[in-house]
């Protein structure tokens, strides 16, 4: 297998505007005998669908959602990254480089790094002409503030629904080529399979959920941007219906996985409070901004209400640790001293797995009101969820699984090791390396929705003569679909006792313990152990009702069980195999005195990507060395 | 095709006839119910000449024939001919569209805004309606009044409400009329986008006083009647 | 302070779209007071798997009230008994040990039942595609900054968008009518300066295919409003009204005219 990133020459700089001008066109007139297709609706999938569909293409767009307005990009309250310097407080694009390539620990790749930074500009010109209603200023101008660790401010913001507004606008824009005709959507439908020819991606299979029809959908070139696979944890910050269904098709038939390993734990997250728990909810981060985070001092105290717990015994451990970043150190820098001191055993909260989020200072200082202007809406999310009222007594927060830096492998121009297969947005491992700072996913997927697969998808087609689509009695469409029926037979055959959710909570147990937010060497491997055993009971104990050929639930969501089962031993398997430690991979065994990560950059700096090799054989991991010529490789600091 | 693939009809047969669409029906409802909100308003002024005695009614009465070398009266009754015709077609073709939209309806519905007046609209109007009839028989061409005289406004008036049933008939149809003013009122403006956050507290006021005011003046005539205070 | 209930469910089941549907009684035990409504279905669901019965189908995704996927009506109202919360975020805490609870999906002809307490919302997606939208192809977009909106119309183009589209006003509406959903979309672009040039063929386009789509009419009852999750206000159906009005008033029919060559 070879990983050939197709990384253009030169000055970083001039490298997007170079490649583009050396990407090869398609003819106006020949455009539309071309069909895409595009799995997913999210802020990649939406954009993309839209903005091919514009270019005169053939575009038909896939979500397992009723609607394509409700992919889980909707979630993301935070804001969005953009080099807009509208602030004048030192931004430009090469900051926004930088504070990602540094963000990201030194492990993703500089060249799509930059040009990430580049478009972030005309995001938000693209996303204010839709009509996405960003906050304003009263002057009429748009409003920004500092998110997610940034000393600049330059996160665009819709109140606390900014990634829904975003969406929205991408919504709108497919729902507008689909009136035209040009975009034919198909919801409900869940990809479960994709169609090579002679290492070609050249179509997939879906199963449509209401009626269960198992049908095969031919192109000429397939777009994945499916989101993250972050549910093999099962207790996630994602939506239910988040799957790593398409990538895991995609990787079996040839697509590489790189950086499976690479998983965010966002800190500020609403804890479990029990076994019934089907998913964790999110606090936006801007929180950090204002709220101070604490735990007692000591153990005993963990059970007293916080009030009675005086200011001398409170430990502000993140503000003690990190002095220049406090309450807004990174992501995984946050989350992993939250898990310290839960260890330690002063975690607060029935479960003891909990952290303080205080807000007490913030009100003393701004008022009531003036916090409830910032953070109302979060606050009442709060209350709602806990019972428990934030203005009174301080939140309760622990971290959560919440995105996958990993994915599949791409090159520049986002295309798979499959040729023809592109992947767009959180599915691919692109532009995070092993940590995303806040705000910078939502750029990434309309990046690639908008900005770079309208280019470079072209420089594909270029070279695929038009009218060479394979038809429907191909043998490898009929393989393809036979494929997903066995599956979808074997499931039913088995007739155990055990639901999908069982094997899920049981695989969510092993991941979270052995491949969350502290790994170790003997804890992967008894998880590399563990997890088969879990696949195997879950292949003869699995209770399925009902039959395939119907709107069925349990279907759907053993099908995602059975490749999330997969996905989690990969995963172990590369944090395993990547010993040292780098963003939000934490391997115990490499830290220094004071518990921070130590990379090891003369043996890790590169992406491993994962060659599927056949069920039962050990994958092969592939690497693509990375250089950093324009950020000097450093070591983190936030102190 | 399954239900999940879309596909819109293309923009050149979304015809915009504004008949058609049930925003337009709306507003021929909104536009026909003001102006009869402003007759009954401005007939229950009029009859207030009825407590100044027979002189003063039959005089106004007289002025109302004869206003306009008598072509008033046929403008003002083609006027409102057009206004009830079309108020009712509206009401019955958006009812109909209603019904229609909601095949199975709920075991249990809880309603939380909804007011009774809201929801007996179509009610309250069907009354008023036979009420209308029933009110032109009675005092226009005297078709059912027990001692009709015509061009003797005042005469048939008090005679007409000296048979108690009669009276109570009145009593209803005015109840009914407050309901149907009471949302009416206040929902035409809402129809006809006549909404502003700072005056939105009156709307409901307005619609309060005027409702009690003409509903209020109008039951006192039969009442007065009855009672012998207008004889 | 976590409780446990024992509560009784009648719940709607429909096999599919062209079958009767009918109320089912299940009994829930022990259920945690902390558990969202979602999750005690969940809980239920398991037991029916595994006595081989087929589990209670309802639609949801990101559970926690922003994606608006589901959808049911509780005990007469549409996401049950707290204002401003969806299905998802509604907590057992809010029933008492005891209930019987009524569980119905949405009912309005233009959302066709698909099973249990699943129904096709794929109405709202025609009426957005029918023009509710603002015609910027990629790449078109001028500076942000070029174009001041007024904080307020920025603020209230925001409250509009914040429609998740889930139906409870039409599930709500005595009338099972659209018109808070259509008008949030036609305020929040129409509340914009980029939204001005197809302000008026957007509200058309969208009415028209509101209307094609057989939803009920707007007697300003008001139940959508107080069903809304997200706080929509019935002054969006006002100003939608309005620019209904004065679209219709002017509006001017489109000449076929030749290409220029
Ligand atoms: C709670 C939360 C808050 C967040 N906040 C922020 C933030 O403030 N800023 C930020 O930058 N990022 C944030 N993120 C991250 C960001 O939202 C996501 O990474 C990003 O939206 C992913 O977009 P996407 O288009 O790649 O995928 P998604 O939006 O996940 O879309 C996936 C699409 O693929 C479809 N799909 C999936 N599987 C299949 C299949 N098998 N067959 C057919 N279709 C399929 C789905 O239907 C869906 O349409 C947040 C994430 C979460 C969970
Ligand atoms: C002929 C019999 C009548 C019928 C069947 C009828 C029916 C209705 C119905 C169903 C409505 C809709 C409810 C709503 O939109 O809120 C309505 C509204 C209204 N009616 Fe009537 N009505 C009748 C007579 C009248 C009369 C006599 C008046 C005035 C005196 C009147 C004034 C109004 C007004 C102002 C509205 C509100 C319109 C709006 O909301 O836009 N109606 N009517
Ligand atoms: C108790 C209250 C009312 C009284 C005492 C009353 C009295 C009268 C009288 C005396 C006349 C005859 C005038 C004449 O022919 O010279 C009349 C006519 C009329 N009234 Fe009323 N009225 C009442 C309520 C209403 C209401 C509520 C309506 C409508 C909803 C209404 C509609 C009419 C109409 C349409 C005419 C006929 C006018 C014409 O064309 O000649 N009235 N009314
Ligand atoms: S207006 Fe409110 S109730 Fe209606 S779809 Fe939007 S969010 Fe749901
Ligand atoms: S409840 Fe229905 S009648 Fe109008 S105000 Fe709301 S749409
Ligand atoms: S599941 Fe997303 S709003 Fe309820």
């Amino acid at each position: 297998m070879e990983l050939n990133a197709r990384t253009p020459e030169g000055p970083i700089e001039k490298s997007w505007d170079k490649h583009r001008f050396d990407l090869k066109l398609v003819n106006p007139a020949n455009k539309r005998k071309y069909k895409i297709l595009v799995v997913g609706s999210g802020l990649a999938g939406g954009a993309a669908a839209a903005s091919l569909a514009e270019l005169g293409y053939e575009v038909e767009c896939f979500a397992y959602q009723d609607s394509p307005r409700r992919a889980h990009s909707i979630a993301a309250q935070g804001g969005i990254n953009a080099a807009k310097n509208y602030h004048n407080d030192g931004d430009s694009i090469f900051r926004l480089f930088y504070d990602t390539v540094k963000g990201g620990d030194f492990r993703a790749r500089e060249a799509n790094v930059y040009r990430l930074a580049q478009v972030s500009v005309n995001i938000i010109d693209q996303c204010v002409s839709q009509g996405v209603p960003f906050a304003r200023e009263y002057g009429g101008l748009l409003d920004n503030r500092s998110f997610g660790g940034a000393q600049v401010s330059r996160t665009f913001y819709a109140r606390g629904q900014t990634g829904q507004q975003l969406l929205l606008g991408a919504y709108q824009a497919l729902e507008r080529q689909i009136g035209l005709g040009k975009v034919k959507m198909h919801s409900r439908h869940e990809m479960q399979e994709l169609i090579v020819v002679d290492g070609v991606a050249k179509g997939i299979v879906t199963r449509d959920m209401v009626t269960g029809e198992i049908r095969s959908h031919l192109a000429d070139a397939v777009c994945l941007a499916t989101g993250g696979y972050g549910n093999t944890m099962y207790l996630a910050t994602y939506a239910k219906g988040c799957n790593g269904t398409a990538i895991w098709r995609a990787y079996k038939k040839g697509a590489a996985f790189a950086n499976p390993c690479f998983t965010q734990i966002h800190p500020t997250c609403i804890p479990v409070t029990g076994d019934h728990q089907s998913k964790l909810t999110l606090m936006s981060e801007s929180l950090r901004n204002d709220g101070r985070i604490w735990v007692p001092k000591r153990k005993e105290d963990c059970g007293k209400p916080p009030s009675q717990i005086p200011e001398e015994d409170r430990d502000y451990y993140l503000e003690r640790k990190y002095p220049s970043f406090g309450n807004l150190a990174p992501r995984d820098v946050s989350s992993r001293a939250a898990k310290q001191v839960c260890d330690e055993g002063r975690g607060v909260g029935p479960t003891g797995l909990g952290v303080y989020l205080d807000f007490e200072d913030a009100i003393n200082r701004l008022g009531a009101k003036k916090i409830e202007e910032k953070y109302g809406n979060l606050f009442e999310m709060y209350e709602r969820i806990t019972d428990e009222n934030p203005y009174k007594t301080p939140m309760r927060i622990f971290p959560a699984t919440h995105y996958t830096m990993g994915g599949l492998w791409v090159d520049y121009n986002l295309m798979s090791t499959v040729p023809g297969l592109f992947v767009l947005g959180e599915a691919n491992f692109s532009d995070h390396g092993a940590n995303r700072l806040g705000a910078s996913a939502l750029m990434q997927g309309l990046a690639d929705g908008y900005f770079v697969i309208p280019y470079t998808i072209g420089g594909y087609l270029a070279g695929v003569k038009p009218g060479t689509r394979i038809t429907e009695d191909h043998p490898a469409v009929k393989d393809a679909m036979a494929a997903v029926q066995n599956k979808v037979d074997r499931l039913f055959a088995i007739g155990g006792k055990q639901t999908p959710t069982h094997f899920h909570r049981e695989l969510g147990k092993v991941m979270w313990e052995n491949c969350g937010m502290g790994r170790n060497e003997a804890g992967l491997k008894k998880a590399l152990e563990v997890i088969p055993q879990i696949r195997e009971q879950f292949w003869q104990d699995l209770a399925l009702p009902g039959s395939g050929n119907e709107l069925n639930q349990s279907l759907e969501l053993a099908g995602r069980v059975a490749d999330f089962l997969e996905i989690g031993e990969l995963m172990c398997r590369d944090a395993l195999e990547r010993r040292e430690s780098c963003g939000g991979h934490f391997r115990e065994e490499w830290q220094t005195e004071e518990g921070e990560a130590l990379r090891d950059d003369e043996n890790f700096c590169h992406v491993a990507a994962w060659e599927y090799t056949g069920d039962g054989n050990a994958p092969k991991r592939h690497i693509e060395p990375l250089k950093f010529e324009n950020v000097h490789l450093a070591t983190r600091s936030y102190k | 095709m399954s239900v999940a693939e879309q596909s819109i009809v293309g923009a050149e047969d979304r015809s915009p006839g504004f008949l058609d669409s049930s925003v337009g029906r709306k507003v021929v409802m909104a536009i026909t119910g003001v102006v009869l909100f402003g007759f009954v308003t401005v007939h229950m002024l009029g009859n207030l000449t009825s407590y100044m005695g027979a002189e003063a009614m039959n005089h106004y009465a007289e002025f109302l024939h004869t206003m306009i070398h008598g072509m008033g009266i046929w403008v003002f009754r083609a006027v409102m001919l057009t206004a009830v015709a079309l108020h009712s077609w509206a009401a019955l073709s958006l009812t109909l569209s209603n019904r229609a939209a909601r095949p199975v309806g709920y075991r249990a519905q809880q309603r939380q805004a909804a007011t009774w007046a809201s929801r007996t609209m179509r009610w309250s109007g069907v009354i008023l309606g036979i009420f209308i009839i029933f009110h032109l028989l009675h005092l226009t061409t005297g078709s059912v009044h027990p001692s009709f005289i015509k061009g003797d406004a005042y005469h048939n008036f008090v005679t007409g409400f000296q048979v108690p049933a009669v009276a109570a008939f009145y009593i209803l149809a005015q109840l009914c009329l407050g309901l149907h003013m009471w949302h009416g009122v206040w929902s035409f403006t809402q129809t006809l986008g006549l909404v502003h956050p700072r005056y939105n507290g009156l709307r409901r006021n307005f619609a309060t006083v005027l409702t009690i005011l003409v509903v209020g003046v109008n039951i006192s005539y039969p009442v007065a009647v009855l009672t012998g205070f207008i004889h | 302070m976590e409780k446990h209930l024992n509560l009784t469910l009648q719940v709607w089941r429909q096999k599919d779209g062209k079958s009767e549907g009918s109320f089912v009684d299940y009994p829930a035990k022990h259920i945690s007071t902390e558990m969202s409504f979602l999750e005690m279905l969940d809980v239920v669901n398991e037991d029916l798997i595994r006595k081989g019965e087929d589990p209670i189908a309802f639609d949801h995704d990101c559970r926690e009230g922003i994606c608006g996927t589901c959808s049911m009506v509780i005990n007469g109202r549409p996401h049950g008994p707290k204002e401003r919360t969806t299905t998802c975020q509604l907590h057992m805490r809010s029933f008492s040990d005891g209930d019987t609870i009524t569980i119905e999906p949405w009912r309005a002809k233009p959302f066709p039942v698909l099973k249990d307490l699943i129904v096709d919302r794929g109405a709202f997606d025609r009426i957005i595609a029918a023009g509710g939208f603002i015609s910027a192809p990629t790449g078109c977009g001028q500076d942000a900054n070029a174009l001041p909106v007024p904080k307020q119309n920025a603020d209230l183009a925001m409250d509009a968008a914040a429609c998740i589209g889930c139906g409870a006003c039409v599930a709500a509406c005595p009338n099972a009518s659209a018109m808070l959903f259509v008008s949030a979309k036609v305020s929040h672009l129409a509340l914009l300066p980029q939204g001005q040039p197809e302000r008026y063929s957007r509200v058309r386009d969208m009415v028209a295919q509101m209307d094609s789509e057989e939803f009920g009419t707007c007697t300003n009852h008001g139940e959508c409003e107080a069903a809304c999750p997200k706080g929509i206000t019935m002054e969006n159906i006002a100003r939608m009204n309005r620019d209904f009005i004065k679209s219709s008033l002017t509006f001017r029919p489109e000449i076929a005219s030749g290409g220029a060559g």
